[in-house]
């Protein structure tokens, strides 16, 4: 027996690679410039994002029949807003200095144009259940890139993973440093975020010629 | 038998497949190639894409060989085994073998380097997408060594070529299709991501940095200190060179960049041959001039005085802006790229200027990036096309206009 139906994985797994929020429908750029020179909070990000979206998707879909047309943007705003304050407040208190260094951009997740985008093109127009699927889909979209830009700018930028020394300590010079590798500072400035992300772009066209527009 | 018969072979026998833009480049490269275009209305003219390229390359063989003298004359001069220059451009001290061999071994590596990888990328690329290999990396190959410092570790000029031969160029579409110019931006990458090794007053003269951290491990050798002068002005340092020095380009800095004699009879000879524009050349200056001056008269005014920091830059002669740092290499060799600049000749103008005015600006208010000319050019770079399309509907509004004059 399956998991989950064949129309419920599409919804998970398309976005995922064909349907990336990031790559094809290129929104959510500029959290995943700002805060991608480290591993840690790109995983966090991710992680808020998926659970902010998931929650909202629902919340939006169980009320999509009760909602004004009219006012539904403000609706959203205030469903949005009250989920990212979750977020923030758990953050501060369990992750303080985590927090710290994702500063506004906790915040900055209402107005991320993947969360409303969601809302409004499919959590008005299906039920919970797919709105959640939909929503944890997009938000694991937008995560994997994020920990894929994360992992590169961390390791190439700073010579560590996750805060590890993977690849030696630059002062004392061991493991690769004491051959005279040096870290890259431009992988630390948001400029590589965007190139990177376009290698990402590049490389999955090339994969599959039918996500290359005219 | 020989090379060509044997290449023309090889050609033939690879013809249609998957390697046959290497065989063919490398054809093309060395001889004529012999399925040339045969009569039909073509409009002759010698001047190929080959000639052009081949043209800058002569005027920048003589900043290559100054280079080589100069990075051995620097070094010894700092390690104090012979004395400065007494006897204008023509001193034996500087023109000596001693001098030459050392630069030789030194900056030979970084030509190898540079026209191996990116010939090799482009190699890469031509295979895969199945165009012929375009000329347009000898240019680039040759300028790559004369603008980084003469001690950049082989690696990272290794990784700063792909990266800027494939983000810089190949994702655009090859030659002719890049929106900036793939030396620099090599340069800009190896300067953000190397700043230790592109900038500070440790890279300019052979073997500095290695000394510097041998007497960081308690060695008893005395330092090298290599400040360039933009170096020492942003930091009001005086600076011990004469003008003179600066003009003949006996001072330290990157490989090629130093010689503002050499760089101005390239830049005659490119001028001459129709290959550099004059507009772009002038403009340049002219902008480097009209910025250097009006900071000039900002501290003639008293606005600016000896405690700020921008005193040492901002107080500097307006004109020695073009014989100091990369100035001149810059509007010569850079910003007369025809593929990245402006098109159209009130275009030239105007990107031409902003290229000196913005340099020099950089220079005096970011004394962390000393080389704005560097940025500069890559900036205007991306707003030439921009420049253009206004030029191009200013004209067309301007006939527009007399048409309708005629008519009424």
């Amino acid at each position: 027996m399956r998991l989950l139906s064949k129309k419920d994985s599409k919804l998970i797994m398309d976005p995922l690679a064909d349907n990336n929020p990031i790559t094809i429908q290129v929104l959510g750029i500029c959290s995943a410039l700002a805060i991608t020179a480290q591993l840690k909070p790109s995983i966090v990000m991710a992680i808020s994002v998926i659970f902010v979206l998931g929650a909202g998707n629902v919340v939006i879909s169980l009320m999509r029949n009760i909602i004004p047309s009219k006012i539904r943007i403000i609706v959203q705003l205030v469903v949005v807003a009250t989920l990212v304050i979750i977020v923030d407040q758990v953050l501060k208190a369990y992750a303080y200095s985590l927090s710290k260094e994702l500063s506004v951009f906790i915040g900055l997740i209402i107005t991320n144009c993947i969360i409303m985008g969601r809302f409004e093109a499919f959590a008005l127009a299906n039920g919970p259940w797919q709105s959640f699927l939909d929503g944890v889909g997009n938000a694991l979209g937008y995560g994997v890139i994020l920990v894929i830009v994360g992992f590169f700018r961390e390791l190439l930028g700073s010579g560590t993973l996750m805060g590890f020394k993977v690849l030696g300590d630059p002062v004392e010079k061991t493991g690769l440093y004491a051959i005279g590798y040096e870290n890259n500072g431009f992988m630390v400035l948001p400029p590589m975020a965007l190139i990177v992300i376009g290698i990402i772009i590049w490389v999955q066209r090339s994969k599959n010629k039918e996500l290359i527009e005219d | 038998m020989g090379l060509k018969q044997n290449l023309h072979k090889l050609k033939e026998k690879y013809r249609g497949t998957k390697m046959a833009p290497a065989f063919n480049a490398l054809h093309t490269f060395l001889y004529t190639p012999n399925d040339t275009a045969q009569g039909g209305t073509h409009i002759k003219s010698a001047d190929d894409l080959k000639r052009t390229m081949n043209t800058v390359i002569m005027a920048l063989i003589p900043c290559l060989i100054f280079g080589m003298f100069n990075a051995g004359y620097q070094h010894y001069l700092a390690v104090g085994d012979i004395q400065a220059v007494t006897n204008g451009f023509f001193s034996s001290e500087f023109w000596n073998l001693q001098n030459f061999i050392l630069g030789f071994w030194k900056i030979l590596p970084l030509v190898i380097i540079s026209y191996g990888v990116g010939l090799g990328i482009e190699f890469l690329f031509a295979v895969i997408k199945g165009h012929e290999v375009e000329e347009g990396y000898l240019v680039t190959g040759m300028l790559v060594p004369l603008i980084v410092p003469i001690d950049i570790p082989w690696w990272m000029l290794i990784v700063a070529v792909a990266f800027g031969v494939v983000i810089g160029k190949e994702v655009f579409g090859g030659t002719g299709m890049n929106i900036l110019n793939p030396a620099l931006t090599i340069r800009a990458f190896l300067f953000f991501a190397y700043p230790t090794w592109m900038s500070g007053d440790k890279v300019w003269v052979e073997g500095a940095v290695e000394r510097t951290k041998e007497i960081a491990n308690g060695s008893t050798a005395d330092a090298i200190s290599g400040e360039t002068i933009l170096g020492s002005l942003a930091q009001s340092h005086p600076v011990d060179y004469s003008v003179l020095d600066m003009f003949y380009g006996f001072i330290p800095g990157s490989v090629g960049e130093t010689s503002t004699l050499l760089i101005l009879l390239a830049g005659l000879f490119l001028i001459f041959t129709k290959i550099g524009s004059w507009r772009i050349m002038l403009s340049a200056t002219l902008g480097a001039l009209v910025m250097g001056y009006i900071f000039n008269m900002v501290v003639d005014a008293g606005w600016i005085t000896e405690t700020s920091k921008f005193y040492g830059l901002m107080s500097t002669e307006f004109w020695h802006h073009l014989i100091i740092g990369g100035m001149a290499f810059g509007i010569v060799y850079m910003a007369t790229d025809p593929v990245t600049g402006s098109q159209t000749n009130r275009g030239k103008w105007i990107y031409g200027f902003l290229i000196g005015f913005i340099s020099i600006m950089i220079r005096v208010f970011n004394p962390a990036y000393p080389e704005g000319v560097m940025l500069a050019i890559l900036l205007m770079n991306v707003f030439a096309p921009t420049i253009d399309h206004y030029v191009v509907q200013g004209n067309v509004k301007k006939r527009l206009k007399r048409g309708k004059l005629k008519t009424a």
